[in-house]
């Protein structure tokens, strides 16, 4: 690990005065669940680590009478699972996806939305296009089992890791900014970007801003579910993940829809065709089947993932299905 | 003369009972202190230099950088300019510094120049393998074949295998070592061999062997992969001798462990196996080929187990540049069997036969053990309910529902397991206490509890009043813990021993008991005329007249008396439930039915099998070492993407010992690779079972499955 300087600063604002122009000067510390191993790795060398965990703004979750809610960005991935376990289960199932309890403990959704990718060619410092001493791209030559299959044309391949990620897309929430030109929001889906460089980033954010947290719209009368097929139950990613958001009416037809995927692409994926194929229909299993054939309509495998679409339309089945229930 | 005997099923107190592991409090409570948790004062640590690339010849080394930073004491240049690298992550140079992240500094400042070479890592594709990768194949021939194939009745053909997976020790190797003087050296390693890895060090650095003093009480893991003190080993003890006798500490990093610190090689064979109508195994021809890295890699037996009488095998020894292979549990055994009973699997199902109905027919075939082959097949099946779930392949077992198909599956296995050569020293005590000094190691699977419970069970003492004194090459030398010899070798050192011991203590107390010795027995805490049960001591009181003079007897295996055996059976069950649309396996039930001879501890023992379904579950359905083509480095050196089992992946487990007559008399036999050989083989089994395609290769990824299933589909 390069030596690095530390703050820790008390409020927002100086917070953000310590984060640097570009990349490289700082990185955020919340949660320290992955940052820390990336330096060690030498995968990133922040110069400044900016801990936020001392900054009270961004603690807390709050729960509005209407139905919409306000998350801190410091909020744990166990808090998130406790809060929202028996309102919005397309949250808390994302969360208990997270299978070591070390990581809900300290996790934060934050850190969870700006979670670098686990590409392993990136992890190897092969940076973050994973691109070969020749300048050629690596995943789609190499081993890309674990790679995207939508929104794969380059030149990034990895696939997000956000666990919360799709199903704040599918909830249609927003993410709240700040930075040294003051506070803006983003909606959820246009937060995640595909990055066009090595030192782009996969997130809508400049490098002197932080997420601050989330707002969700009221999800009174919403039912959702997050369903990620998973090789192993204990600590692992999933292969493919879909976290869905329906509005039903009394005749069980579907008034309004939100789809999103994970792990299938470079950002969660907004399977918005889907979403509006869904309205109007009464969900069975061969209405939530033909959705997930939707969704993954414009899916492209790599030479060797061919079989994460087959997993990411069985996800999205299985998401509305379990939302619909 | 004594006799060597183990005492009979009624007479024993404490062998075969349940007895918790002596160090478990210690493990459990954090007191137990690994190679890894050993910090020594003045202690440096060591990080080597490795290669980035998987075949590459180096040109030029440049350390000066590195030798002018603060706080490195010590840089060696480990393999020069010149040297052919031919896997990644292989030693270049090593430094010790002051702290790990100075060491590490300094190791990234050592500029070394490479000059790339063609490389070869990924053996699955036979065909692609270039002709220089390549050992001229081994053919051998048995009986018939081609008369047996053409008067087979039904015939199977397809491929099986498992890609290279790692040993993933918990405690990764290393050692700390430290010249104590300009001649001696104290080494604390993380191994399997504490009485064997002292020659080894003396060797390489030409010091007397008994200048070099082995000390280990704990390891986390080896597998078959500590038995040599390795290169990293050898530098530390020579960037010691330069930093004027510090302790170095090296302990490689994940990646390392993972990328060089030894795997199992892959196996992969076409086979074609006959039969008759009536389902009798005529007739095996198989095309293998594998790697286990530069050195290529033998043919594993097939076919395993079943004596069947014409056989015709071909053979590719492969080799990759990868880092080399261990032995790891069994070796060659898990690949043998997956491979020979993932065809008799098929055939059994071609056959329209119930598997264990089809084994149950051949069952002669397996040789001079079969009866307790059928023995442990009907039990297993009992345990698992085979007659009730199973199904013929592809109907789905009972309780299969939508796209969970469940099914089941068997296999069957065998190792030696005979006990090593083995020396201990038995001390009774004045106060009634009882040593016994023996270089051995306990790898985390019971050493020390099976020490003290056979000393303890020839003394008729608790075995609270006993103590092991293991882990040190000055006491006498016992077996590296390799090929599970280590239970018999230590059981048969420690009993004859404890019998000399015993003898000596009767004959120093026979005169005051109006006796002679041949007429005193130990059981209960007293020494008794044989008998006269009135007539006795307590064993405090007896060993009280030792006085000042403590007896010692050495204890040998092997040694008078039949002891110990070697040669055991096992049969593995596996319950597992496929989702057909994600290709996701799930286990339910897993059954293994074991023997292993004189069992001495029957929780630790169990405790074995358990340990050796959680890796076999593992190796099964997760684990790969995944080599990237390109690059020629291995993609998931981590526990991130190398994936092991986890409580939550392995199912239910159900374990029978095979016990009481036809065992016992058989004395202590070794358990800690058997278990491990079947686990990939009933599991692929049941696989195929639940969903009427056989996925040919290990690990039973999704995509893998899916593909299979796909295939069916496409006819």
């Amino acid at each position: 690990m390069h030596k690095f300087e530390y703050a820790s600063p008390k409020t927002l604002d100086q917070a953000v005065a310590l984060l640097g122009s570009n990349w490289s000067e700082a990185e955020v510390l919340a949660g320290g669940t992955d940052l820390l191993s990336l330096m060690k790795d030498f995968v990133e060398t922040p110069k400044r680590v900016v801990n936020i965990k001392d900054i009270p703004d961004l603690k807390g979750i709050r729960m509005v009478r209407d139905g919409s809610a306000r998350i801190g960005a410091l909020a744990t991935i166990d808090q998130l699972i406790d809060a929202f376990g028996k309102t919005v289960p397309a949250i808390s199932d994302a969360g208990m996806g997270i299978t070591s309890p070390q990581i809900r403990s300290m996790g934060t959704l934050g850190g969870d939305l700006c979670q670098r990718p686990r590409c392993w060619y990136y992890r190897a410092g092969y940076g973050l296009l994973a691109k070969g001493e020749n300048g050629d791209a690596l995943v789609p030559n190499g081993d890309n089992r674990y790679h995207a299959i939508l929104g794969n044309r380059g030149p990034a391949y990895f696939v997000s890791a956000s666990s919360f990620g799709p199903a704040l897309v599918a909830l249609k929430a927003r993410i709240l900014i700040h930075g040294a030109g003051g506070k803006r929001e983003v909606d959820a889906d246009k937060f995640f970007v595909a990055p066009t460089s090595d030192s782009g980033r996969e997130y809508d954010l400049r490098p002197n801003e932080i997420v601050v947290g989330v707002s969700i719209p009221s999800t009174l009368g919403v039912r959702s579910a997050t369903y990620e097929v998973r090789q192993k139950e204990a600590l692992d990613w999933p292969l493919a993940a879909a976290s869905v958001a329906l509005k039903m009416d009394r005749s069980k037809k579907v008034t309004e829809a939100g789809i999103a995927l994970g792990h299938v692409a470079p950002t969660p994926w907004n399977a918005a065709e889907a979403a509006s194929w869904l309205v109007g229909k009464t969900v069975t299993e061969d209405v939530a089947a033909e959705a997930g054939k939707i969704a993954l309509a414009g899916a492209m495998a790599l030479s060797r993932n061919a079989y994460k679409i087959q997993l990411a339309r069985v996800a999205v089945k299985r998401a509305i299905l379990k939302a619909a229930m | 003369m004594a006799e060597y005997t183990w005492p009979e099923e009624g007479k024993r107190k404490h062998i075969g009972k349940r007895i918790s592991r002596v160090d478990g409090p210690a493990k459990v409570s954090g007191k137990a202190k690994y190679t890894y948790d050993i910090i020594r004062p003045g202690m440096l640590y060591m990080k080597v230099v490795r290669s980035p690339h998987a075949h590459a010849k180096i040109v030029s080394i440049d350390t000066s950088a590195a030798e002018k930073m603060a706080g490195v004491k010590a840089v060696r240049v480990i393999q020069g300019p010149g040297t052919e690298i031919r896997w990644a992550g292989d030693e270049i140079a090593a430094v010790a510094a002051v702290d790990e992240p100075t060491a590490e500094d300094a190791a990234r400042a050592i500029k070394v120049v490479y000059e790339k070479l063609a490389h070869f890592v990924n053996e699955a594709d036979l065909s692609a393998a270039p002709a220089a990768y390549r050992r001229q194949p081994t053919e051998q021939k048995k009986g018939d074949p081609e008369a047996a194939f053409r008067e087979a009745e039904v015939i199977v053909e397809d491929t099986y295998g498992n890609d290279v997976m790692c040993h993933c020790c918990l405690e990764s190797h290393g050692l700390i070592a430290e010249w104590v003087d300009d001649n001696n050296l104290l080494v604390h390693p993380s191994t399997q061999a504490v009485s064997g890895n002292g020659g080894e060090l003396a060797r390489a650095l030409q010091i007397p062997a008994g200048n070099v003093r082995i000390k280990m009480d704990h390891m986390g893991g080896g597998f078959g992969s500590k038995f040599p003190i390795d290169r990293w080993g050898i530098e530390a003890a020579r960037l010691s001798k330069m930093a004027g006798g510090k302790p170095v500490k090296v302990m490689l990093e994940r990646d390392a462990e993972m990328a060089v610190a030894g795997t199992r090689p892959s196996a992969y064979a076409k086979v074609k196996v006959g039969a008759k109508k009536d389902g009798t195994i005529v007739a095996w021809e198989s095309e293998s080929w594998g790697s286990g890295g530069p050195a290529g890699t033998g043919m594993p037996p097939y076919p395993y187990v079943w004596q069947i009488p014409n056989t015709m095998t071909r053979h590719h020894s492969i080799m990759t540049d990868v880092g080399p292979q261990r032995a790891w549990r069994a070796p060659n055994h898990p690949q043998a069997c997956l491979v020979t009973m993932g065809a008799l699997e098929d055939l059994a199902a071609k056959l329209n036969m119930d598997p264990l109905d089809f084994v149950l027919k051949n069952i002669e075939m397996t040789g001079a053990r079969s009866g307790v082959y059928r023995d442990e097949l009907l039990k297993a099946a009992e345990m698992i309910e085979w007659k009730k779930i199973w199904r013929p392949r592809g109907q789905g077992g009972v309780g299969s529902s939508g796209s969970l198909k469940r099914g089941l599956g068997l296999s069957l296995h065998t190792w030696g397991g005979g006990g090593h050569a083995s020396n201990c020293d038995v001390t009774i005590n004045s106060d009634g206490t009882v040593d016994v000094k023996m270089g051995t190691q306990d790898l985390g699977v019971g050493t020390r509890t099976a020490i003290r419970i056979v000393a303890a069970e020839t003394f008729g003492i608790p075995i609270d009043m006993v103590k092991e004194h293991i882990g040190d090459n000055s006491f006498p030398s016992s077996g590296s813990s390799g090929g599970s010899t280590t239970i018999g070798g230590i059981s048969g050192s420690t009993r004859r021993g404890s019998i000399d011991a015993l003898n000596m203590l009767f004959e120093k107390i026979a005169p005051s008991m109006n006796t002679t010795a041949d007429k005193l027995e130990a059981v209960d805490g007293t020494i008794r005329v044989i008998g006269s049960p009135n007539q006795s001591m307590t064993w405090k009181q007896a060993c009280a007249k030792l006085g000042t003079q403590p007896i010692t007897a050495r204890g040998k295996n092997p040694g008078p008396g039949n002891l110990t055996s070697a040669g055991v059976c096992g049969v593995q069950m596996a319950d597992v439930t496929v989702d057909i649309e994600t290709g996701v396996v799930k286990m339910n039930n897993f059954v293994s039915v074991q023997d292993c001879g004189l069992i001495i501890d029957m929780k630790t023992a169990e405790s074995q099998v358990f340990g050796a379904m959680i890796m076999g579950v593992g190796y099964a359905l997760y684990e790969e070492k995944i080599m990237d083509s390109q690059t020629g480095r291995m993609l998931n050196p981590n526990m991130e993407f190398y994936k092991l089992a986890g409580l939550t992946d392995i199912g239910n487990f159900k374990v029978h010992m095979m016990t009481g007559k036809g065992y016992d008399e058989r004395g202590p036999i070794g358990l800690g690779e058997p278990p491990t050989v079947s686990p990939g083989a009933a599991i692929s089994n049941a696989v195929a079972n639940a969903t009427g395609v056989r996925v040919s290769t290990l690990p039973l990824t999704p995509d893998r499955v899916l593909e299979a299933l796909a295939k069916e589909r496409r006819g």
